[in-house]
């Protein structure tokens, strides 16, 4: 898109006889200036605030950031093969609606876990069969369907909730499962697991890298390239549903306006976890550390008394400048 | 080319009578000229947000931060106000704002190549959040602007209110910008061929930069508009507007993927969202399935799109699956 960048240094520069070695050690050194980045927001906060290093706030605070990345390791993956889902928070919003409904009429918790799950799971493969079945730009699919399902949750329910989630269902979102960590977090470290595991560690995983890098040619080789978007948006939409399953436990009540927003913390997180917008590159570590950051950020400003929209000033001016620096640096060294 | 750009707003301008005949079998009154002229001012600030969105999208970007640079613009309008200065003054610093803020956005995309989808995210929440530490999140109500700041957008001229005619007249100006400008062809240029573009000598960058400066001018005028018209300003006005601005392009036939679609799509599209929004109501239809309803448009509108966008290189699997597929029945 830019005329000429890349090309100059190029030929000054010795040129890798493989291509990985290089991306391996840009990842890398993104990766560290993410740790880096949450370890100096840790240390300052602990200097800031004497109720930071406290393992009970702490753990509240990791209420923060556990929904949204556990759609972000999904988005990811999503983001690496070139596609984006901007309508995870408006998954969220109608598996919620749907597991009001199924609350009030009377079903048990493995009912309405079941359901908010399945709805996530029939989103992503409506989104799916959209942008991978009919190949239409994912972007415009999902802000499309991003109106669609909240809108239905908004038909729904008009400016009406749905309160009164039976006890036992309040354990995903409230529970601990040991000492100060709660099930949430159990579930974060899960599925980044699982996540780090699907792409670094499966053909699937290289599959997504080839198909963000060059889809054509991820196709001539060999790769289904739609059914591997197919699931990915799967994937995503099953996330969502089950971030929605902890987000409705944990607030214990459905409006249609839940999780407004989220889809663009969770791309945030994304991006600053170091995957290229563009697709073709990216990590699970670095969205696991771009999540705490992200979470230490806000938590630690919250303890400041320092408001929500300023928070997001900060996080907004973070996602530039971390995307920036690097470039600024670059350029200034040429 | 042409032809195909001109049947697909065809079968829009088509949608959008067909749906005025729906809402006139029951409420004729809906379909009067002067409920129409309303129904047109209303979405006027839709109209030229998503001529500026255009401008953007057709050079493969997208600007996301439209609705806070319309809400941190229309704050700014009301504290000038508020501090007493005339009119004369805030108009020109709102659309200059505007543009500055476009601006930044463009020369992130321009000068460290950064995607437009993550320069506007992040410029969106911190435009948004410059009004909250502008103000402390306090509101400019009706009684602390002075009535000429307000009348000016509802004041009738030529039996249209103010906040039309400067619709009419951007309408005008981009489709004269568009169609005979050399800045016209480079938005297509840029958009439909990058390299291409740079052989025949367009900067690409300096293209989206200019994209961003008009999409961030266009918001700052809107902001004095809105906030004007609604008598109105606090840190949350237009929240989530961008996405219909969006809308209104899809809608409109701008492809995604920049370089095609024109300004009368653009204008269709958001007059399509604009009676949907003011048609809900008077048909019976609780105003929140509006959401839905637009959701379901922006999904039609792709598919009707997509018929542009052939995916190249997938011919020649296309046949050997199909040669498969019989191969294998």
């Amino acid at each position: 898109m830019t005329q000429g960048t890349g090309t100059p240094q190029a030929t000054q520069r010795h040129i890798p006889d493989r291509l990985v070695p290089g991306w391996q050690r840009g990842l890398k050194s993104w990766e560290t200036l993410l740790l880096a980045v949450a370890v100096a927001i840790f240390i300052a906060n602990s200097l800031a605030s004497p109720w930071f290093l406290d393992p009970w706030n702490l753990s509240d605070a990791s209420f923060n950031f556990t929904e949204k990345a556990m759609i972000a390791f999904a988005m990811a993956l999503l983001i690496i093969a070139g596609d984006i889902d901007l309508s995870v928070a408006s998954i969220i919003a109608l598996a919620s609606t749907v597991m009001g409904a199924a609350m009030v009429a009377g079903a048990p918790v493995p009912v309405l876990v079941a359901l908010g799950i399945g709805t996530g799971l029939l989103c992503g493969a409506f989104n799916g069969l959209l942008v991978a079945g009919f190949g239409l730009p994912s972007i415009v699919v999902t802000i499309g369907t991003m109106s669609l399902f909240r809108g239905i949750s908004y038909v729904a329910l008009g400016d009406g909730a749905y309160t009164g989630y039976p006890a036992g269902f309040a354990y995903f979102g409230q529970g601990y499962v040991w000492w100060v960590f709660t099930f949430e977090l159990a579930l974060f470290a899960l599925f980044a697991l699982a996540f780090g595991l699907l792409l670094h560690g499966t053909a699937f995983g290289r599959a997504i890298y080839a198909i963000g890098n060059n889809a054509t040619a991820a196709r001539f080789s060999g790769i289904r390239v739609d059914r591997v978007r197919f699931i990915l948006f799967l994937l995503t939409g099953v996330m969502s549903g089950i971030a929605a399953v902890c987000l409705t436990s944990r607030l214990g009540s459905t409006r249609p306006s839940i999780a407004t927003g989220f889809e663009l913390e969770v791309v945030t997180m994304v991006v600053l976890g170091g995957v290229s917008i563009l697709g073709g590159s990216g990590s699970i570590p670095g969205v696991v550390l771009a999540a705490l950051v992200m979470g230490l950020v806000t938590f630690g400003l919250g303890l400041l008394n320092v408001p929500g929209i300023v928070m997001s000033i900060i996080i907004g001016a973070l996602l530039i400048s971390v995307i920036a620096l690097p470039r600024l640096w670059q350029m200034a060294r040429r | 080319m042409t032809a195909m750009l001109k049947s697909r707003e065809a079968i829009l301008a088509l949608a959008i009578l067909v749906l005025l005949a729906v809402v006139a079998i029951r409420f004729p009154a809906f379909v009067r000229p002067g409920n129409l002229a309303n129904v047109l001012t209303d979405t006027a600030p839709l109209i030229i947000l998503a001529l500026g969105q255009m401008a953007v999208i057709l050079t493969k970007c997208i600007d996301l931060s439209m609705a806070a640079n319309l809400a941190l613009c229309g704050m700014v309008a009301g504290l000038m106000n508020v501090a007493g200065l005339p009119l004369a003054v805030i108009l020109p610093a709102v659309i200059a704002l505007g543009a500055i803020l476009g601006a930044i956005n463009g020369l992130l995309v321009w000068k460290l190549s950064i995607p437009s989808i993550v320069v506007t995210l992040g410029t969106m929440t911190i435009y948004r959040g410059i009004i909250f530490v502008l103000t402390d999140g306090k509101w400019i109500n009706a009684h602390q602007m002075t009535e000429a700041f307000k009348a000016l957008p509802r004041a009738i001229f030529l039996g249209l209110p103010v906040m039309t005619w400067t619709m009419i007249a951007i309408v005008a100006a981009f489709a004269l910008i568009v169609a005979r400008t050399p800045l016209g062809r480079a938005l297509y240029a840029v958009g439909g061929n990058p390299h291409a573009a740079v052989y025949t000598g367009i900067s690409v960058g300096r293209t989206q930069f200019l994209a961003f400066v008009i999409s961030g001018a266009l918001a700052g005028l809107t902001g004095y508009l809105w906030v004007a018209r609604y008598a109105v300003a606090y840190v949350d006005i237009a929240a989530g507007f961008e996405l219909d601005v969006v809308a209104a392009c899809v809608i409109g036939g701008i492809a995604i993927a920049g370089g095609a679609g024109s300004v009368a799509g653009a204008v269709m599209g958001a007059i399509f969202l604009g009676i949907v929004k003011n048609a809900l109501p008077v048909v019976g239809i609780s105003p929140f399935a509006q959401m839905a309803i637009s959701g379901v448009a922006i999904l039609v509108a792709i598919a009707f799109n997509a018929r542009a966008q052939g995916a190249k290189g997938r011919i020649i699997l296309k046949k050997a699956e199909h040669k498969q597929l019989e191969a294998g029945a």
